[in-house]
């Protein structure tokens, strides 16, 4: 019979130092949103917005000769970066896109000086150590799961952050919305918003929560959450890694800076 | 469809035909309805004399939609008929349970959403109805309602209990709440296009769907996968199994209570989806995959093939711990008992169907990508229950290490693809081994050479209307270790 216990411990700790110290969050290689430089961009070139699946990338309603570019609708495909003739939109590693505001998600022209919106119920510093989630699936592909699942690993141990799954609703601080709330999960998802107790925030993780992504719209799927349940943090990515989701948990709880303004990452 | 032999069948034959080919040995792998001309449903079946035999397409025209159901006879068909009928708003006359499956009770689309009519972009009117299932009424019965919001991170889905203290009297999955009508998303993309929402249909599923419709569209356009394409899919599809599975007995170890043994699954697990980013750029091996071969070359890196052996080394030292734990293995023989008829007659799929004594596995029997240049073993187990199923998918873990050096060992050179001409109103089937079993997707393309209709069969779909089989009559505490067991995924059935 072996001993699990010592076979545990001789492995040593597992888990990474990031982000409170060390590099290595684990996404040694993974591709993030597609960079975009405007100043490459040829006027009146189609390829990116005809290759695109989910209208991330349009051509913009008031100037044909510029591009419309919302990261919340963005699925880290890569087609744009491989359509694109004149590299104005090329592969990054820039997966930390966990914003406050859905506006920041768009490519915006000139960068607005406004202040940066203070959370709609300010975190007190009573939830900023201690965090508990509700997760609900409103109909992902699993992919955001596989990677919610992978917080609880050794190598993330999300406790460790003082952040923390919880079952029931009436415990939890977050409600962690995955999918494109399908018609069919749109009344579980409200009534499991309706039993959180306040203070209360909502994360969409992925983007199909942010804006429904691949199966945006349609006879049974729906557009993510905007207009039904009020948002404090937007994550888009398909789906968002495991730092990524850990990166959008700790701006939630002011304990990190977002890094994505006016759809430009730092 | 050219890779399987096609048959028009007139609906008076229909169920002769099928009960001949079940009486030989055959088997009924899916149905589904498509629109030819708006108006006309023509319903089509996937059947084989026997698992290696070649796959035939019968096609049957449902002019007054209606068609005679298959389901008593073959019930794995069941659920599909009553799909087509949500869907495709064709009648099945005879079917033993004709009610919604894929619809919520209180979904009232104007026409058939798979119809060529459907408006675009339209939701459906939804008020949520009483739901028509079988009670189960006695003295200290109880019910447990269970989801679709369920405990810890998990995909929505709910079950029904009616139980007598530990005893399962009766138990009703009630899934789809995730439908999100992925098939018809993929109407009017091009073939490219189509690539890239089929690695999101099931998540964890990505590189087998992909690769099951870049199959069929290359069927249908007559195109040749270049080498080099064809041992790249086999890396990312034997890197898929290999993450899968390990999260498989992460989930198995954690429902016996073994929280180290927990830990460690999920820890490999997670080893494998860093070096699946390092190699692809992807944690889910999506992005890579194209009609016609691979979108970006992947190169192996300097020290890939030691790590992966320091990795198969610890892997099988886990697997090899976890057989020698009485704990577990007290909680796994017996539990979810899957006869090999039962399996065969519902058309269960995957390392389930091989834990219940089917060898059958579309890697061998209808090889594809670089497959049939390869030799690997097919492990199956006679007990049918979870342990078997644990035993089975171990040794696939173990196979796939060697797929994986073998192709690293040889992969060829040259061009990594060859891209596909849309050819207008053809046709293609196209087939993957997923981690979960047998895929299969049926493309048909319109007079443009765009996507008319894409047609996705799950091994999710076939394993959880057979899964609800071994629940009767089992244990309330054994229920988590079963499910986990069988290895599902939500999103895969309800797509």
């Amino acid at each position: 019979m072996p001993n699990w216990t010592l076979f545990g411990l001789a492995h040593g700790t597992a888990t990474t130092d990031w982000p409170a110290a060390g590099p290595d969050a684990g996404q040694e290689g993974v591709l993030g949103m597609p960079r975009f430089a405007p100043e490459k961009c040829q006027s009146g070139c189609r390829e990116c917005v005809e290759v695109c699946v989910t209208q991330a990338l349009s051509i913009h309603p008031d100037d044909p000769a510029r591009l419309n570019l919302d990261y919340g609708r963005c699925i880290a495909c890569q087609l744009c970066v491989e359509a694109c003739p004149t590299e104005a939109l090329t592969a990054s590693g820039n997966w930390a896109y966990a914003v406050r505001e859905r506006a920041d998600l768009h490519w915006q022209q000139a960068l607005h000086t406004t202040e940066a919106k203070q959370l709609r119920n300010a975190v007190s510093r009573t939830f900023r150590s201690s965090l508990h989630i509700r997760h609900v699936d409103a109909g992902s592909c699993n992919g955001c799961e596989s990677e919610l699942q992978a917080l609880n690993n050794p190598f993330y141990n999300l406790h460790r952050l003082g952040i923390f799954f919880t079952a029931s609703p009436r415990f939890a601080d977050l409600l962690l919305v995955t999918g494109s709330v399908t018609y069919a999960m749109r009344e579980p998802l409200l009534a499991a918003y309706e039993a959180m107790a306040e203070p209360r925030w909502v994360l969409a993780a992925g983007t199909c929560a942010v804006s429904g992504g691949v199966a945006a719209g349609g006879y049974s799927s729906g557009q993510g959450l905007e207009g039904l349940l009020p948002v404090d943090v937007w994550l888009p990515g398909c789906p968002p890694n495991p730092a990524a989701l850990i990166h959008a948990l700790l701006v939630l709880l002011e304990r990190a800076p977002p890094k994505v303004k006016g759809g430009r990452h730092e | 469809m050219n890779a399987a032999r096609h048959a028009a069948v007139q609906p008076s034959d229909l169920r002769e035909r099928c009960r001949q080919l079940l009486a030989n040995g055959g088997s009924m792998h899916m149905a589904w309805a498509w629109f030819p001309k708006p108006g006309a449903p023509q319903v089509l079946y996937l059947a084989a004399e026997g698992p290696r035999a070649p796959l035939q397409v019968w096609r049957c025209d449902a002019s007054n939609g209606s068609l005679p159901s298959l389901s008593t006879i073959a019930p794995s068909l069941s659920w599909y008929e009553r799909e087509i009928s949500d869907l495709c708003g064709v009648r099945f006359d005879g079917h033993p349970k004709p009610e919604p499956l894929v619809l919520q009770e209180g979904a009232a689309p104007v026409c058939p959403p798979l119809a060529p009519d459907y408006p675009p972009d339209s939701p459906m009117s939804f008020t949520r109805a009483p739901i028509q299932i079988p009670f189960v009424v006695g003295k200290d019965v109880q019910e447990l309602p269970f989801g679709p919001v369920r405990a810890d991170v998990m995909e929505s889905a709910q079950f029904l209990f009616f139980y007598l203290g530990e005893h399962i009297l009766h138990y009703q999955p009630r899934l789809f709440f995730k439908h999100r009508g992925m098939e018809k998303r993929f109407e009017r993309l091009a073939c490219g296009a189509g690539a890239v929402l089929a690695e999101r249909v099931s998540g964890t599923g990505s590189v087998a769907h992909t690769l099951a419709y870049c199959q069929a569209v290359e069927q249908a356009c007559g195109c040749a996968v270049p080498p080099r394409a064809q041992a790249v899919r086999v890396l990312l599809a034997e890197l898929e199994r290999l993450y899968n599975h390990l999260h498989y007995f992460g989930h198995l170890a954690d429902t016996t209570t073994l929280k180290v043994g927990n830990a460690e699954g999920k820890w490999l697990e997670e080893k494998v989806k860093q070096l699946n980013g390092r190699l692809t750029g992807s944690r889910l091996l999506r992005n890579i995959v194209v009609p016609g071969g691979l979108r970006t070359d992947v190169t192996p890196p300097a020290g890939l093939s030691s790590s992966l052996e320091s990795l198969r080394e610890e892997t099988a030292g886990y697997l090899a711990k976890l057989a020698e734990t009485n704990s577990y293995l007290d909680r796994l023989i017996t539990t979810g008992e899957l006869t090999a008829a039962g399996a065969w007659e519902h058309g269960a799929t995957g390392p389930v169907a091989r834990a219940s004594g089917i060898d059958q596995d579309l890697r061998r029997d209808h090889g594809y990508a670089l497959y049939p240049q390869l030799r690997f073993p097919i492990p199956t187990r006679k007990a049918g229950d979870a342990n078997a199923r644990a035993q089975v998918r171990a040794e696939e873990i173990l196979s796939s290490f060697g797929l994986i050096d073998e192709v690293l060992q040889t992969m060829p050179g040259g061009a990594i693809r060859n891209a596909p001409k849309p050819v207008p109103k053809a046709e293609g089937l196209g087939w993957a081994e997923s981690p979960r079993g047998a895929l299969f997707y049926a493309v048909h393309l319109d007079t443009d050479g765009r996507l008319a209709r894409v047609k996705i069969g799950s091994p999710s779909f076939a394993n959880w209307r057979v899964f609800q089989y071994t629940v009767r009559d089992s244990n309330m505490m054994d229920y988590a270790i079963n499910e986990a067991s069988f290895g599902l995924t939500v999103a895969g059935c309800d797509r």
